[in-house]
């Protein structure tokens, strides 16, 4: 049994090498999956890695270390591309949650209904990993996430920071989320918007991403280029353009309810992005 | 750094000291505070993050203390709620307001709520509603409805007030200050830290056979293993239940079990045996048979029956019937009827059942929370198989109960446990063990069909309710009982039938929750009595008001009170609010918004203790020699307020001020049975008793000073004055010899409620008081998701007396939200929804403004005229949003809850 929260990177990967063991940051994903009797023998901790907490401004856009909380996404000044991302952020459980949570953690734990997924594929975000072995790699969101539970990460990779290319200057977004509750909830849908207008409210670039309503949350590309043209505040959703979607059924609502309201969902998305509430 | 023991220590502060705890890795900081640092004013809840109870402050941020690994805390700095309120002025300040308001009730979350609203009164004085429900989002309360939460963190006007106590007067909690400081002690909080704990294995299956293997070798391979309990290991009876004709379920089950969750054995061990105790390496081979998982499948041919004697599964049932229902329906003018359904709804108390016991001089001690403390030694004595002068029960505080604790669950294992090892135990459950294995509130499916004469008055009612009592009895049968007794709801119905049947199915045992069943019936019967008025075009308040039950008109039992019958004044009361909401819904709904507004309304009754049966409580109180006014009260104080409605009851009848009485008990040694926390009885049953108890003080004392019946007493400094019609007379205390238990005086009454029994068509007299209740609600509907947002409730309760005006609102605004749970977002799914976030329970964003309207229509039999309030407050309240979401959208739901995909499918069902 052991714990190790070392200092540096290089030390981390070093540990990652030999089989690092359970990953930990804020711990809120860890702990509510731990079964009796099944507490791992090794944690390795990321939290007290330098340089791995916060957001920074790079040359291609904006990078965010792996051990940034929501919290800190919530404070951090940033363009309007990112609203959606930072509406989300206040929708992850409760302040508790975000003060320990981090929005990689979030990524690694690969729920459908995870929340900081689609306002970071409207971002067109990047998850940067690296290992002892192989030095640091770069995947596309998109294709990080694989299926439920799953993601590309090596056993002996580390995800280290998230980067995400700088947002058309124009480009407003938000985030749609439905649940049974206020605060500490988990998404029945939601759905991430960012669009940029032309002078007469015309939608000229639109970018919208659905999750809880497939094993991956995912862009909606169809719709996307359906919306070109369309004014913002009344934007039709086709329910031909969410056919990619495939929701399930289960405690929080029907598959054919989310597969319904996720389109007046989308529509709300877009209006809001495009600065109608 | 290892400590001598080679365990690693981790170092940090804790409230301005440096501590230096062993930790293993990957220790919750919530276990290390709990176990190795004493912070027992840490609640854990969930161990999920979903309750926020363990909430503490790292460098200053809430965070939850249970998804904390105790090794990022080093270096840092940690605060929690007792350090902060012996510190920090602003916890201080907020700890007054809390009492101030009656932001507490059991006072489990209240750490986590005080521990969260500290970080943000540091940023900000002067909150707005909104930012306090951000801050305190993540911290879930049971009881309060969170509106008095929000009041104090905001600093409202103080809703209590420094007076004598006398009934009437809303004082602050008499016990509130340790549940602020964090001092109180729940279940959990009673064990030394290190004490052997238990584990119980339970079934993975709703139904099973099962063959247990080598214990012996299970128990000798491995370390810090004492024992194993199975049902072998009984020296009494494996059995109990709440109803003597129906204790039918194991302490561990024999041979197959009946529901997912049910115990089979219980591992015995030390802590860390316990926490790397694996459920798979068990010996035990399970063999899992078809289960009935529900009422249809329970009565259909070649269904598993679960109780010999009870053929089709039908546990027992209940009927009323007065006048010819059949034949009215046939001649009414109008005839509406429908069908609905509910499921489970689980207690969600925040304290999970917990406790400790160990053998003292050879008898055994149960510490544990409890609303039926008498109850418990009962069931233990059977049990067990020893005297019940060999059992002592001692509850610690309860976290929130609402009848799930009525009944026993933890206790039996930590008594077993004890007697097999000799040492003391402990035993908490886990969030979902909880919710797998406690009781429920019943799953109901209702057909009514009721008519109404042209002029809206009410003719022929005809009911039938099955009800899904689970694997076991419980209190099912007293639902069985209850809901045909108070279907009408508070209505004159000449021509009635109501008939009920509990039905036993492979789900957990269904029991007492607030309203035992009527919560349920109440939807059908208010639902429909709004269809009734439409077909009828009548205002849906005015029909009610017209048919609502007066004085000297008979129940639907054929009881006809001659006093005290509060319903119609409860449903006036509503008029101002009615007309004023249902104006301003209907300017919304014109204005061209996505969204819709609606008015509901809904009314429901519920009577006072138990159904036609003996009821007595018992209070013993005493003067000492000193002077100290001793007061046993073995009411259990759940958090609704009993220690103070009783002692205000009492102060009141021995006239003294209330802050001079000493609240001795509970405790099965020293308290004479007061019965249980449930029914609606507490006020009522033991509040008379303590008038009685409190009244004949008064009477010895004065009758041994010779002084009339109406002087004026004061007790203290081991003398009593009485002033006398402007004469004074002080008596001395140390003259009077003392009995053994150093009372000077001392008085025990008991009362028990005047009722008759019911015939077989259920006449009779079941209650000696009734309460009464009417709620308001407007709702926010968005059609097009399915959401529902209640935007303000106003509630009428007729509590005849009003004991203490703060904790009537406590009640009825707790009440309100668990009600509006039920009606939007509970239902427990055996498998599915075990734990609290797939469980839903409303948050502090989900309770709106409450107006609370006290109605005193007093009754003859309550003391100083009070009536029960405990259930009332939950009963109209789901009719109230479903009637609601039909004024806004015309959808008539009739399945609760109504989530957004029912809600949806119901407005959808429409534009067809």
């Amino acid at each position: 049994m052991s714990y190790h929260a070392p200092a540096t990177l290089d030390e981390a990967l070093r540990l990652a090498a030999q089989g690092g063991g359970k990953v930990i940051a804020g711990g809120t994903d860890v702990y509510p999956a731990m079964a009796q009797g099944q507490t791992p023998d090794r944690f390795l901790d990321i939290t007290r890695i330098g340089g791995l907490r916060g957001i920074n401004r790079t040359e291609a856009g904006w990078r965010i270390g792996a051990a940034t909380t929501w919290t800190d996404v919530i404070r951090a000044s940033l363009p309007p591309g990112f609203d959606a991302l930072k509406q989300a952020a206040r929708e992850v459980g409760s302040v508790q949650i975000q003060n320990a949570a981090t929005l990689c953690g979030n990524l690694c734990n690969a729920s459908p209904a995870a929340d900081g997924v689609p306002p970071l594929l409207i971002l067109d975000a990047e998850v940067e990993l690296a290992s002892a072995e192989n030095g640091t790699r770069t995947v596309p969101l998109r294709d990080f996430i694989s299926g439920v539970r799953k993601t590309a990460r090596r056993e002996d990779e580390l995800v280290t920071a998230v980067s995400i290319p700088t947002p058309p200057q124009d480009m407003g977004s938000a985030f749609e989320k439905l649940g049974s509750r206020r605060y500490l909830v988990i998404s029945i849908t939601m759905t991430a918007a960012s669009v940029s207008c032309d002078a007469a409210g015309k939608i000229t670039q639109a970018r919208v991403a659905v999750g809880a309503c497939s094993a991956v949350a995912q862009r909606l590309p169809a719709l996307e280029a359906a919306l070109i043209g369309q004014d913002a505040r009344r934007a039709e959703v086709d329910p031909a353009h969410l056919s990619a979607l495939s929701p399930i059924s289960d405690v929080r609502g029907t598959a054919a309810f989310r597969q319904e309201v996720v389109a007046t969902q989308c529509a709300r998305a877009i209006a809001r992005a495009a600065g109608h509430e | 750094m290892n400590n001598p023991h080679g365990i690693p220590m981790v170092q940090f502060t804790l409230d301005g000291v440096a501590v230096s705890a062993p930790a293993q890795p990957g220790q919750r900081l919530s276990h290390v505070l709990r176990e190795a640092l004493g912070a027992r004013d840490l609640k854990i809840g969930c161990n999920a993050g979903d309750c926020g109870a363990c909430t503490v402050l790292m460098n200053g941020a809430p965070v939850c203390a249970c998804l904390t690994p105790v090794h990022q805390a080093e270096g840092h700095h940690i605060e929690t709620a007792a350090g902060l309120h012996r510190s920090d002025p602003v916890a201080q300040a907020l700890g007054t307001r809390f009492a101030e308001q009656g932001a507490a009730q059991c006072g489990i979350c209240t750490p986590g709520m005080m521990v969260s609203a500290v970080a943000l009164l540091r940023k900000n004085a002067t909150p707005a509603e909104v930012e306090v429900q951000d801050a305190l989002g993540g911290v879930l309360c049971r009881c309060t409805g969170y509106r008095k939460i929000i009041d104090a963190v905001r600093g409202a006007a103080p809703t209590t007030q420094n007076a004598r106590g006398n009934v009437g007067d809303p004082i602050k909690r008499i016990d509130g200050a340790d549940k602020i400081t964090g001092h109180e002690r729940f279940g959990d909080d009673i064990a030394p830290p290190g004490t052997l704990e238990i584990f119980i294995i339970r079934a993975p299956f709703a139904r099973a056979g099962f063959t247990l293997g080598d214990l012996e070798g299970f128990i000798a391979s491995r370390n810090g293993i004492e024992a194993v309990l199975t049902a072998a290991d009984i020296p009494g009876h494996n059995a109990f239940g709440v109803i003597p004709q129906f204790v039918d379920q194991p302490v561990f089950a024999e041979a197959e079990v009946r529901f997912r969750g049910e115990a089979i054995a219980a591992v015995i061990g030390t802590p860390e045996a316990i926490n790397a105790l694996d459920p798979a390496a068990f010996p035990v081979t399970w063999e899992e048979r078809p289960p009935a998982c529900d009422i249809h499948s329970a009565q259909s041919e070649g269904a598993v029956q679960l109780h010999q004697g009870r053929g089709g599964n039908v546990m027992c049932g209940g009927f009323v019937q007065s006048g010819d229902a059949q034949a009215a329906l046939a001649r009414a003018d109008v005839t509406v009827e429908g069908h609905f359904e509910s499921g489970f709804v689980e207690h969600a108390y925040i304290e999970p059942e917990a406790g400790f016991a160990e053998i003292v001089e050879g008898r055994v001690e149960v510490h544990a929370c409890t609303q039926a403390p008498v109850m418990d030694l009962e069931a233990l004595e059977i049990i067990l198989g020893m005297d019940r002068s060999k059992i002592r029960i001692v509850p610690s505080a309860v976290g929130g109960g609402f009848g799930s604790k009525l009944d026993i669950s933890v206790q039996p294992y930590l008594a077993l446990a004890a007697l097999k090892t000799g040492k003391p135990v402990r035993l908490t459950y886990t969030r979902t063990e909880s919710m797998q294995s406690t009781t429920k509130r019943h799953p109901s499916d209702i057909r009514l069909r009721i008519g109404a004469q042209r002029d809206g008055t009410l003719f022929g009612f005809d009911f039938y309710g099955a009800f899904d009592t689970g694997a076991y009895a419980s209190w099912g049968p007293t639902v069985a009982n209850r809901v045909p007794v108070h279907a009408s709801g508070p209505y004159r119905i000449g021509d009635y039938r109501a008939e009920s049947a509990g039905i036993h199915t492979n789900n957990p045992p269904a029991g007492a929750f607030r309203g035992f069943g009527v919560p349920q019936s109440a939807i059908a019967q208010e639902c429909l009595f709004d269809a009734l008025a439409e077909k009828l075009g009548m205002d849906p308040l005015a029909f009610r008001i017209h048919n609502a039950l007066t004085n000297n008109m008979p129940t639907v039992c054929g009881q006809v009170f001659s006093q005290g019958v509060g319903i119609k004044a409860c449903l006036e009361a509503l008029k101002p609010a009615w007309a004023a909401e249902r104006a301003a819904a209907t300017d919304h709904n014109t204005s061209g918004k996505n969204t819709r507004y609606g008015v509901g309304v809904a009314a429901g009754w519920y009577g006072c203790g138990n159904t036609s049966l003996p009821n007595p409580s018992t209070i013993k109180s005493g003067v000492r020699a000193d002077g100290t006014v001793v007061l046993h009260q073995g009411a259990m104080d759940i958090g609704q307020g009993a220690n103070t409605v009783i002692a205000q009851i009492f102060a009141t009848a021995l006239g003294i001020p209330v802050g001079q009485i000493k609240i001795v008990g509970p405790d099965t040694d020293v308290t004479p049975d007061a019965g249980k926390t449930s029914a609606s009885r507490q006020t009522y049953v033991s509040g008379n008793a303590a008038r009685l108890s409190g009244e004949a003080l008064r009477r010895a004392i004065v009758q041994r000073m010779n002084v009339s019946a109406e002087a004026a007493l004061e007790i203290a400094d081991g003398a009593i004055t009485a002033t006398d019609a402007g004469t004074v007379h002080t008596f001395d205390l140390g003259t009077v010899e003392t009995d053994s238990e150093g009372f000077a005086f001392r008085a025990e009454e008991t009362y028990d409620p005047p009722t008759k029994p019911l015939d077989a068509n259920g006449q009779g007299e079941p209650y000696a008081q009734f309460g009464y209740a009417a709620h308001l609600v407007v709702v926010e509907v968005d059609p097009e998701m399915g959401t529902v947002k209640p935007l303000k409730f106003v509630a009428a309760h007729d509590v005849g007396q009003a004991i203490n005006p703060m904790l009537v609102e406590g009640q009825v605004q707790g009440g309100i939200a668990q009600g509006l749970g039920m009606a939007l977002m509970e239902e427990y799914l055996p498998g599915r929804t075990e734990n609290l976030h797939d469980y839903l329970i409303p948050t502090i964003g989900d309770i709106p403004p409450i107006e609370t309207l006290i109605i005193e229509e007093p009754d003859a039999h309550g003391p100083y005229g009070a009536k029960g309030l405990g259930e009332h407050v939950l009963i109209p309240t789901a009719p109230a949003i479903l009637n609601a979401i039909y004024a806004a959208t015309g959808a008539r739901i009739t399945r609760v809850p109504a989530t957004p995909d029912r809600v949806r499918a119901a407005i959808k069902g429409l534009e067809r």
